[in-house]
């Protein structure tokens, strides 16, 4: 397994957010973590990376325990984190927010350059030094996907890659997804959006009140419209 | 008009050293949102170890050497405050990082003076730089062209340093979003510490450069602090830009002030500083910012009243109170007499500090106005001291009703930062108007009448205000307008959405401790017989925030003892020791980072821990949620 949480407790002051959050991503995967908006997917995320201060529970990532390490410890060790809102250096150029988060080579992830990245999201390309906080929210959303693949993660936790964003948009974001996963990183989205999770997923799992209350493939979910009605505003 | 040049240059030359420690700060808190009180303690460190070392190394290089040699040891001696202090405080509220950085500059004053003596030391000419060029008959130092060149040569390689390098990049990154930058898998301990080093560098050459021009003495820091927290609020905070276009203003302002208001130059800096403030409240090249983190807010204990048990048992501490003329000598009585002035002191900072949610570092100006006031009305109008009390105080409700006007515009640390430059203000006006304040040499016999001239009469009369003050401002904060004041500490945009005007309220809060405060300077004045420009002082201003959060900020009137453990420590403190900054500087780090919630904040966290233990009060706080799944 690449990633596997267990018993994932978390707070937020006296209140109690998660609940014995559980779930595995093999190696390769991409795994969907579906939920309406404050079912905790953000929090959960947040929780793995070491953003949320009050945790416990266990997270192992390439078979090591991180759930007691710093951020920047995690993330350096491969986990990737692309936060919901963006949140690019709005006075950093694009090649200086590729900058900020560029690690060195990893052996077993794949690696990637700036001109890759251009590659991937042609749109960057035509606006390497335009600052961060010019951009649109598209643009923005592709910068801060390619500003966590700078670290050559073998594991990236993608938190709603489709809000907010044109279809036309949500297209590019398709490949780019499709993409990384081809090139062998692992990839667990969050999403409220089950079509966009449909055409990316090789699983899913759905939270609802900082619980786990499903997990299976995506046949699996389409065989229980049930589950799907219960837990997912469509 | 060669004066006039000639004039300009030399507030060029001011402006370089200025620039140092302003960009130096600005860094800093860019990054670590630390306002590092003691960047002028480093200012000053700066400058003492370049003196031991240029008159220990002649010559071009032991001079030039000994610069940067002495920047880099404070650079060094930066490293390790941030490692061993500020580590354990960047979660802190700001004020606590604010005060935790003042202690140290406090023991830093005494430290100096233990090493070098408290003796003004003069240091060597520039090699290379001894002469002076001669512009149309006036003489300009060559050494000021040399700093007059070296400011925008600083900014260019600072400039070069965030633009063209990954560690300037980050270092920018994390000025906009530090947990960001975490999750890009870049180590913050590490960036802060280097950020810190790189300011305190800064800071130390800015003081190390000025040995040629000026004596070194242990009071620079303060002064240099004052002029950079007026850099930096002009010129926005985390502005390098800024800083040096700021640095370059105040700079030329005080060189030109001089010579149309000779005794109170500062006025002028102020006035456009108020200019600036109403135009662009985060300064010319600064940014507003993201709203401050809440000053108090450790925890989330709601206030209530005190019980009907509560208010006989304060009543019955009164009564024990009053009785002590009949047990303790006139000593004693003097003291209790200070300290009961002190609560009052206290408890107004307090209601604007906890209630208001606005930290002032400038409290002593209303203080110190209120004691003038009675100097002003005993002396020189001559009226009897019952109008005296009740008109006096009012000039600290002038005070605070100007100041408080443009300091309610802003919040968190810009709050603090200018309320501390008023204070300084007031202060230099105090000390430099002799003509009207008698200057250092204060105003003297300024005694009570006779029904309260005995110690115990004098005692009661302290005593009685105290109570009566405490007990208003205690309704205050469970009035309507107590209610309102907290809704905008907690959140100013939503009481505004619900039709607070959060200005107001607060300017109102600022000028109810502006007045209280002034009463308390009123009775301290007759106390003392005597007011001195230290009444406005910034150490006053400190012995205040220091009472209020070792009482405990998050409390009703933890002011009170606070002030009362406070002050009985610092008269016994004073009587026993040469070095009581050392000792109080170090013991308000140690509140700091040790004991955050003060001793009625610790008290009430007991209580409220046994009350726990027993099944009924248990899990008060997580029921609701918990059954809410």
């Amino acid at each position: 397994m690449k990633l596997t949480v267990q018993d994932l407790n978390s707070h937020y002051g006296p209140a109690h957010i998660l609940f014995d959050i559980g779930f595995e991503v093999g190696d390769g995967e991409v795994v969907a973590l579906l939920g309406r908006n404050g079912a905790g997917k953000s929090t959960t995320f947040r929780s793995i990376v070491g953003l949320v201060a009050q945790r416990s529970g266990r997270i192992m990532f390439e078979g090591k325990d991180v759930s007691a390490r710093p951020t920047h410890e995690i993330v350096r060790s491969g986990l990737g984190y692309v936060p919901e809102e963006r949140r690019i250096f709005t006075d950093l150029t694009v090649e200086e927010n590729l900058e900020v988060g560029r690690q060195p080579k990893r052996v077993n992830a794949p690696y990637w350059t700036r001109e890759k990245l251009f590659a991937l999201f042609p749109n960057l390309n035509e606006m390497r030094n335009r600052p961060g906080g010019r951009m649109s929210g598209g643009e923005q959303q592709m910068l801060t996907i390619a500003r966590t693949l700078m670290g050559n993660p073998s594991l990236v936790l993608l938190d709603e890659p489709s809000e907010g964003l044109s279809p036309k948009i949500v297209e590019q974001m398709v490949d780019a997804i499709l993409t990384m996963k081809k090139e062998g990183v692992s990839i667990v989205v969050s999403e409220q959006n089950l079509h966009f999770a449909r055409l990316i997923s090789d699983r899913a799992y759905i939270i609802e009140r900082g619980r786990i209350c499903f997990g299976g493939t995506m046949a699996e979910l389409d065989a229980r419209p049930d589950i799907r009605d219960a837990h997912l505003s469509l | 008009m060669a004066f006039y040049v000639v004039q300009f240059l030399t507030g060029l030359a001011s402006a370089a050293s200025l620039f140092l420690v302003a960009s130096g700060l600005s860094i800093i808190f860019g990054v670590t949102r630390i306002v590092n009180f003691a960047h002028g303690a480093f200012y000053m460190i700066g400058a003492y170890i370049a003196f031991t070392l240029t008159d220990r190394f002649a010559g071009a290089f032991g001079f030039w050497g000994g610069i940067v040699a002495a920047a880099l040891a404070v650079a060094l001696i930066g490293v390790v405050v941030e490692m061993v202090l500020l580590r354990r405080i960047y979660h802190a509220p700001e004020l606590f990082q604010l005060l935790a950085t003042f202690g140290l500059t406090l023991m830093v004053e005494d430290l100096v003076v233990l090493i070098w003596g408290p003796d003004d030391l003069l240091g060597p000419r520039a090699p290379g730089f001894k002469g002076a060029v001669d512009f149309f008959g006036q003489n300009i130092p060559s050494y000021d062209l040399f700093l007059i060149v070296l400011g925008p040569v600083v900014l260019g390689i600072l400039w070069l340093l965030f633009q063209r390098t990954r560690w300037g990049v980050l270092v920018r990154a994390a000025t906009q979003d530090r947990d960001m930058v975490a999750a890009l898998g870049v180590n913050q301990k590490w960036l802060f510490t280097s950020v810190f080093a790189v300011g305190v560098f800064l800071a130390a050459l800015g003081g190390a450069l000025q040995i040629p021009r000026d004596a070194v003495h242990h009071a620079m820091d303060l002064r240099i602090i004052v002029e950079v927290f007026v850099v930096v609020v002009i010129g926005g905070l985390g502005s390098i830009v800024g800083a040096f276009v700021a640095a370059v203003l105040v700079s030329e302002l005080n060189a030109f002030g001089i010579l149309i208001f000779p005794k109170i130059s500062i006025i002028l800096v102020f006035l456009v500083m108020a200019v600036v403030l109403i135009v662009r409240p985060w300064g010319l090249f600064g940014r507003p910012e993201a709203p401050a983190r809440k000053t108090p807010g450790l925890t989330v204990n709601p206030w209530r009243p005190l019980t009907s048990n509560e208010r006989l048992a304060a009543l019955a501490v009164l009564v024990v109170a009053a009785m002590l003329p009949l047990v303790a000598g006139n000593y004693v009585l003097t003291v209790g007499s200070e300290i009961a002035i002190f609560v009052i002191f206290a408890v107004s900072l307090h209601f604007l500090m906890s209630v208001g949610g606005l930290a002032s570092f400038g409290h002593a100006a209303y203080f110190g106005l209120g004691a003038y006031g009675i100097a002003f009305l005993a002396k020189m109008a001559g009226l009897p001291m019952i109008v005296c009390l009740l008109l006096g105080p009012l000039l600290g409700c002038l005070g605070a009703a100007v100041f408080g006007f443009f300091a309610v515009q802003l919040s968190g640390v810009y709050f603090a930062m200018l309320t501390l430059a008023f204070a300084q203000i007031v202060w230099s006006i105090a000390f430099q108007w002799v003509s009207v304040t008698g200057g250092d040499n204060g105003i003297l016999g300024v005694w009570p009448e006779k029904w309260a001239a005995s110690p115990s009469h004098f005692y009661w009369l302290a005593l009685g205000v105290a109570a009566l003050v405490t007990i208003a401002l205690r309704i205050a904060v469970f009035s309507p307008f107590g209610y309102a004041l907290r809704a905008t500490r907690d959140s100013a945009l939503r009481s505004e959405a619900i039709g607070i005007n959060a200005k107001r309220i607060r300017w109102t809060a600022f000028v109810i401790a502006g007045t209280t405060a002034g009463i308390g300077g009123a009775l301290f004045a007759y106390l003392k017989g005597s007011v001195f420009p230290d009444n406005l002082g910034i150490s006053l201003s400190v012995d205040a925030l220091v009472m209020v959060l070792l009482g405990g900020v998050e409390t009703v009137s933890g002011a009170v003892i606070g002030a009362i453990v406070y002050k009985a420590l610092n008269i016994w403190l004073v009587s026993q020791t040469d070095l009581s900054k050392l000792v109080l500087g170090a013991f308000i780090v140690l509140i700091v980072v040790v004991f955050p919630k003060g001793i009625v904040g610790m008290l009430e966290m007991l209580a409220q821990r046994r009350g726990n233990a027993s099944p009924p009060g248990s899990a008060l706080l997580a029921k609701p949620i918990e059954s809410a799944e």
